[in-house]
């Protein structure tokens, strides 16, 4: 490699890192603007209870599966690494925490942001490609205020709602496991479910959904109201905002636990 | 009355307006011709503030729309409808919803006098019955009638129109001249239209200004315009390909 050839690439990832740098700018910006449209919102509910519909109790299908199998699955995991070390009436106690902590919340916004991320950011891309957001604001209402803030109540309310639906139904499936063929008594793994019980675990797990709802709608509202060009552009648009909530959900994960778990919780 | 005074507006670097004066009258109906792609669109966009300028002012009635704030640009779009060349109608919303959208908005207009404007609206476009249609429903006519109703539903002193009979049969875009001439007529509001189709300019406009280079070049009277000896004015009109406009 020549030196010209190692400055052209110096270069791009200049330009990258500056590109990524202006991008996160412009979210944070754009998170602000649609904070500053949320009070006196709530004059407005049937917008957001549309989107309470759209992003939690249509999601319910595809959270009910992924939360029995995630439990299920833990269930066999947990006995596996039990064999010969742990007895099994820790069973129910580790399930319990791991799901309520960490499985239950961050599976289930990776599963929705999957789902009402992409949904959202190609609902609103292909309103900004076709002009539909134009429209909005030249019949002078602000498409901050009309889409993406009931987006985003809708999101922090469901989120923890269906993170609870989703603890419930994933030890619902570990428990089905241990019983038929595990061969854990219900007592047992009953009494291991309560055994390390803690209701600020709960909570912890709750916090962070309600975190990983905020970062999921505004995302999505973020890519769709930026969008350019047709189709392609709306394309990009939906990938960015499901790839981005994705890292946003696993990196506020960790810092989330860090504060809660480590900070506030102890 | 609408000013524009020394509009300038690039994109990545590519000037499209340069210092761009126009006056338009109340009452007037001012078409602005010019090619594909020269900034017709980008200059009616600032005219309602949905594209901000570098440089130069809008005065609407006096006030510089440039300056303001968005509470007050959003007050000063209720004196505004606009008609988009795709109709941008919200599909998720019904014909009837989306004429009202405005009404209910900003208005405190009970639901049976707004399902009364919402009528009252499509007859003027000759769309009566259809409330309840999905956009999706509608051919690209119809949609841009349907634009248009809910472009008037706050009974607007000025209306916008990008494009207006773009990817209209002749027929249907004929129809769509008439029902601009004659809402003008009947509602005395100022229209400004956007076009690039010299039919459709001379059945709507009062004016006819033509954008090249980012300024206006020209502006008359359709019949003042056809007598217009600027030859890239003559070669416009007549559509030819030689002539001093070029690709380039």
């Amino acid at each position: 490699m020549n030196s010209n050839q190692a400055t052209l690439g110096a270069h791009a990832i200049g330009q990258k890192v500056v590109g990524g740098i202006e991008q996160v700018g412009s979210a944070s910006l754009f998170f602000l603007r649609v904070v500053r449209a949320v009070p006196g919102f709530w004059k407005k509910s049937h917008l957001i209870f549309e989107q309470m519909v759209a992003i939690g109790v249509e999601s319910m299908p595809l959270v009910f599966v992924t939360s029995i199998f995630t439990g299920g699955v833990a269930a066999v995991q947990a006995a596996y690494q039990f064999q010969d070390y742990v007895p099994m009436r820790y069973l129910g106690s580790v399930i319990g925490k791991s799901v309520v902590i960490e499985l239950g919340p961050v599976l289930t916004a990776l599963v929705v942001a999957g789902r009402v991320g992409a949904s959202i950011a190609a609902e609103l891309g292909t309103m900004r490609v076709t002009e539909q957001i134009d429209a909005l604001e030249t019949i002078g209402i602000s498409p901050i205020r009309f889409l993406a803030v009931p987006r985003l109540l809708a999101g922090m309310i469901m989120l923890p709602l269906i993170t609870v639906f989703s603890d419930f139904l994933a030890i619902g499936g570990a428990y089905v496991v241990a019983i038929l063929s595990l061969d854990v008594a219900t007592n047992t793994f009953m009494e291991g479910l309560r055994l390390f019980f803690h209701l600020r675990d709960v909570l912890g797990g709750l916090v962070k959904s309600l975190f990983f709802g905020v970062v999921i709608t505004m995302m999505g509202c973020y890519f769709g109201f930026n969008a350019e060009g047709g189709a392609e552009g709306v394309g990009k648009a939906t990938t960015r905002a499901v790839v981005s909530s994705c890292l946003l959900i696993l990196i506020l994960d960790y810092m989330l636990a860090s504060l809660l778990f480590r900070v506030i919780f102890v | 009355m609408i000013v524009i005074e020394g509009l300038e507006k690039s994109f990545d670097g590519r000037p499209v307006l340069r210092g761009l004066d126009l006056t338009i009258q109340d009452g007037e109906s001012l078409v602005v011709i010019g090619r594909s792609g020269c900034g017709k669109s980008v200059l009616l966009k600032h005219l309602i503030g949905l594209m901000r300028p570098e440089s130069g002012h809008v005065y609407i009635d006096g006030n510089d729309l440039t300056t303001m704030r968005e509470e007050q640009l959003n007050e000063l779009r209720k004196r505004f409808g606009m008609v988009f060349q795709g109709a941008a109608l919200f599909d998720s919303l019904s014909v009837g919803e989306n004429v009202a959208l405005p009404l209910r908005e900003h208005t405190r207009l009970s639901e049976k006098d707004i399902r009364k404007r919402v009528s009252e609206k499509l007859g003027l476009v000759e769309l009566e019955g259809i409330e309840d249609a999905r956009p999706s429903s509608l051919s690209g006519g119809m949609k841009k009638r349907v634009g248009l109703a809910r472009a008037i539903a706050m009974d607007p002193e000025f209306v916008l129109y990008d494009e207006p009979t773009t990817g209209l049969d002749p027929i249907m875009a004929d129809a769509i001249n008439s029902l601009i001439r004659n809402l003008q007529k009947k509602l005395s509001i100022t229209s400004v239209a956007v076009t690039h189709d010299m039919r459709s300019a001379y059945r709507i406009a009062d004016k006819i200004a033509m954008l090249h280079d980012g300024k206006i070049i020209y502006k008359g009277t359709p019949d003042e315009i056809r007598r217009c000896q600027d030859s890239r004015v003559c070669q416009f009109i007549s559509g030819s390909a030689s002539g001093p406009i070029t690709d380039s």
